[in-house]
């Protein structure tokens, strides 16, 4: 991946596969060290595919036997000197309060650093995706937060309006790129 | 600065368009978007049909939506164009630049752009 906001994308499918109504995505940036955060309260899984979906090829998918998605964001995150961890809840064992949360660090002073990218594009591709299910999005930096909550949108809108029309999807991308220019 | 309130005003203009597209959306477009998918660009490509699909005043025939896995890899980003009554149509190797060409020629003029889709690429 040349970006980690389509490391962010990818791994964020999964919560939503998973069933999650609301998605957590977490960035907080403390000195030369970047911590990603993707928490949901999708299905979970058990102790023994946490362990299996980090390694790679390991896929639920029935079309292809192949899955990198986690193992290629560990991959990229140890490879600056960071880490990657991975809990889960699986609905059976915790059917009051199930989910996955996956954190990732990197020092972006690292030669093998891979750029953040555009992670407003892949904000408004998931809300486009799917617009029925709540996203959090916040970027913690010294200078100030960038913040998203599909829930406060989905208020104002009501039923009528869908999170994921043209119009909202583009209010949704000037509203992020104006704190970002803001607190950025 | 952005505000909940320019939201509602959309809302309001939106409620009136709701009315106009109950005539439903006849063609689906559809990009893969798991992991194949977004390594190989697909983000952009999703963003540029989006934005055609707009601005040729296509919104309310066209639908773009995002699916995982279609199973060839090798020939990401892919997207699939499936209008009832008709072979689907499936777009390999895809850039924003290409998009574009096929919202305007296809999804707006109803011609296949031939030399994008699965049968005239090499993986």
């Amino acid at each position: 991946m040349k970006e980690l906001s389509l490391n962010i994308l990818d791994i964020t499918e999964n919560s939503v596969k998973a069933g999650a109504s609301l998605t957590e995505i977490l960035l907080c940036e403390e000195n030369d060290k970047l911590t990603i955060t993707i928490k949901d309260n999708g299905c979970g899984m058990d102790e023994e595919t946490v362990q299996a979906a980090q390694q790679p090829f390991y896929t639920t998918r029935t079309t292809r036997s192949v899955g990198m998605g986690i193992p290629l964001f560990k991959m990229q995150a140890e490879q600056t000197g960071g880490s990657l961890s991975l809990a889960s809840k699986s609905e059976k064992e915790f059917p009051d309060e199930h989910g996955t949360v996956i954190s990732a660090s990197f020092y972006k002073n690292h030669i093998d650093y891979t750029p953040l990218g555009d992670v407003v594009a892949s904000i408004t591709t998931l809300v486009q995706g799917h617009p029925d299910t709540d996203f959090v999005f916040s970027h913690k930096t010294e200078k100030g937060e960038v913040l998203l909550d599909t829930r406060q949108l989905r208020e104002v809108l009501g039923d009528d309006v869908s999170l994921g029309s043209f119009e909202v999807i583009k209010w949704i991308e000037e509203y992020l790129k104006e704190q970002y220019s803001e607190n950025h | 600065m952005k505000s909940l309130a320019e939201l509602q005003a959309i809302k309001d203009k939106m409620k009136n368009k709701v009315v106009i597209r109950e005539g439903g959306e006849e063609v689906r477009v559809v990009v893969g978007m798991a992991t194949c998918g977004i390594a190989a660009g697909a983000r952009p490509v999703l963003s540029a049909l989006v934005e055609e699909v707009e601005a040729l005043g296509l919104s309310g025939k066209v639908s773009v939506s995002q699916t995982g896995c279609i199973g060839i890899c090798q020939y990401e980003p892919v997207v699939e164009v499936l209008e009832a009554g008709k072979d689907k149509v499936t777009y390999v190797k895809m850039t924003a630049e290409k998009a574009k060409r096929v919202a305007d020629e296809h999804l707006k003029g109803g011609k296949v752009v031939a030399e994008y889709t699965l049968a005239n690429v090499k993986a």
